[in-house]
């Protein structure tokens, strides 16, 4: 398979995995219930764009940029979270 | 009949829905919600102009402070420590002015009284009594609580609790307690029973029950204005604000562990579960509203705790001066009270007056050094209080050592909460168990430290 220059292939990972200060595009959410639910009122359906913004200085939640807001998660949360990202 | 065809014929709708998405599998949710963004994001890409990038994003250079791994947690202490070191050095001299206005008036008072050739009595019971315990709590809570609840609501309405909360879940997660624990916890250094109504927040109840029974671990403004004056009284001389703010902190520090490990042993006994999941928002910082800030937090806060310290502090004055003056075989009430828990009150490293001042102050902990003030005044002898010096006179009088300010700190910090805290715990957890338990954890936690700490000193001869 042959990629334009400058292009990457897209891997799918988990939200958790993104670097910080880069960016991805949700694929899919894992999680159900309520925290389902919590995720899809944050905006975070298919296609979105996140941005990993920092980590709390205890290594654990980290924020994320959705939609202009900054919104933290905690590692069992974003895990949950699948985005195509276009690593190097 | 008609019923019947409408109940069939939904039931074959249902059915044929299930058909085409067998257990919600399709999950229409995500595409109600998919449809509603992407039409949103249509409508707004049509009609918000961005005026492009700001030259400096301050949110982003804040975060890069207030958050960083290097600077996160030093931030947090230095601005809790700028806090504290505004209230203690800023609350010494309208103290002491307040004191002495408020005692010129009680020496008015009495003139009037002897003037009008009224009993001795009276004069005891309203004046010295009633009076007095007043004029107590508002010169020694009113400055601090007056300087506190602003800097306060300042640091709240800049946006920074959250930054509190996304530095510290992690901790909180693996005491296996809920992250928005950390933001109860910080309303419950303005008022534990605000603290424990800001639980409601937390959705499971599991985490919300550990929530409200370790709020009252972290010092709330009824307790600050004690916790500085002693602060005060075990460094006297010219470092007094730096070295009182620097305990104060250290205080501060050792109740959020201590809110940390009784939410961690809850949740591995009374409480057990796993921590649920949580989002938290950081929202920009915004430039506070002074005027807001200052009318909200005096008003709203700090006249508001005072009127309830105000209004305990007239029935607990009189029943500290009749107590103090109604003799039973040639002593005091008081005195027998005191001389029963002494004892008791020895073993933790105080005396018996402590231990009444904090039974008296179950009301309200704004109390507490007011009615301790007026015991001891009662039964020693009488002298001019009128700064710290004189104060730490009086006590050093009764036997105090650094020993007996430390463990009382202590016992404070960790004590039960006031009656108004477990009235909202009872009101909010609906149960009469975990409100008798909100009161025993912490009363145990408080007499096995003191006990610990005050066997150690005196095992090692420290004292």
């Amino acid at each position: 398979m042959e990629y334009k220059q400058g292009d990457c292939p897209t891997k799918i990972i988990s939200l958790h995995d993104l670097p910080v200060g880069k960016l991805a595009t949700v694929s899919s959410i894992q999680a159900a219930g309520l925290t389902r639910r919590r995720m899809l009122d944050l905006g975070l359906v298919p296609g979105t764009r996140v941005k990993a913004l920092r980590i709390s200085p205890a290594g654990d939640p980290k924020a994320y940029r959705i939609r202009g807001a900054v919104i933290a998660f905690r590692k069992e949360e974003a895990q949950q979270i699948l985005i195509n990202y276009k690593g190097e | 009949m008609n019923r019947v065809a409408i109940c069939s014929g939904l039931n074959e709708l249902l059915e044929e829905a299930d058909q085409i998405n067998p257990g919600g599998s399709l999950n229409l949710n995500d595409s109600v919600v998919s449809t509603i963004y992407s039409r949103a994001e249509e409508i707004a890409g049509g009609v918000v102009t961005s005026q492009g990038k700001p030259p400096v994003d301050w949110d982003k250079v804040l975060d890069d402070i207030l958050t960083s791994r290097v600077f996160g947690f030093p931030s947090m202490l230095l601005l809790l420590a700028v806090v504290f070191w505004i209230t203690v050095a800023g609350a010494n001299v309208p103290s002491e002015m307040l004191a002495t206005g408020l005692f010129w008036i009680q020496e008015r008072l009495t003139e009037c009284l002897v003037w009008l050739h009224a009993p001795a009595w009276v004069n005891g019971l309203f004046v010295e009594g009633i009076y007095r315990c007043l004029a107590w709590v508002v010169s020694v809570m009113l400055p601090p609580m007056a300087i506190f609840f602003p800097c306060f609501t300042l640091l709240e309405d800049m946006g920074y609790l959250p930054r509190i909360a996304f530095n510290l879940d992690n901790l909180f997660k693996k005491a296996g307690a809920h992250g928005k624990q950390s933001l109860t916890m910080s309303m419950g250094f303005g008022c534990n029973a605000a603290g424990v109504v800001a639980c409601r927040i937390i959705e499971s109840p599991r985490e919300r029950l550990i929530a409200m029974l370790t709020n009252n671990f972290v010092p709330c403004n009824g307790r600050f204005p004690t916790l500085i004056a002693l602060a005060g009284l075990l460094v006297m001389g010219a470092t007094t604000f730096f070295g009182a703010t620097l305990i104060v902190v250290g205080i501060v520090v050792f109740g959020i562990m201590t809110t940390l490990a009784v939410s961690w042993l809850l949740s591995k006994t009374l409480l057990k579960g796993v921590p649920s999941s949580f989002t938290l928002e950081l929202p920009p910082y915004r430039k506070p509203q002074l005027g807001r800030v200052i009318t909200r937090s005096i008003f709203d806060r700090t006249l508001f705790v005072l009127r309830r310290a105000v209004f305990v502090a007239m029935p607990a004055g009189a029943v500290v001066w009749l107590s103090a003056n109604i003799h039973i075989g040639g002593v005091s009430i008081l005195t027998h009270c005191a001389n029963w828990l002494n004892p008791f009150g020895q073993l933790l490293g105080m005396d018996g007056y402590i231990l009444m001042a904090f039974v008296l102050g179950l009301p309200a902990n704004e109390i507490v050094l007011p009615i301790l003030i007026m015991s001891y005044m009662a039964t020693g002898s009488m002298l001019e209080l009128d700064s710290l010096e004189a104060l730490r006179q009086l006590f050093a009088g009764h036997g105090w050592t650094w020993l007996t300010a430390v463990c009382m700190m202590l016992f404070s910090l960790l004590h039960y909460p006031c009656c108004t805290t477990l009235w909202t715990i009872s009101k909010e957890s609906g149960s009469f168990k975990w409100t008798v338990l909100a009161a025993l954890i912490p009363l145990g936690i408080a007499i096995t430290i003191c006990f610990t700490v005050a066997q150690c000193a005196s095992f090692l001869g420290w004292i």
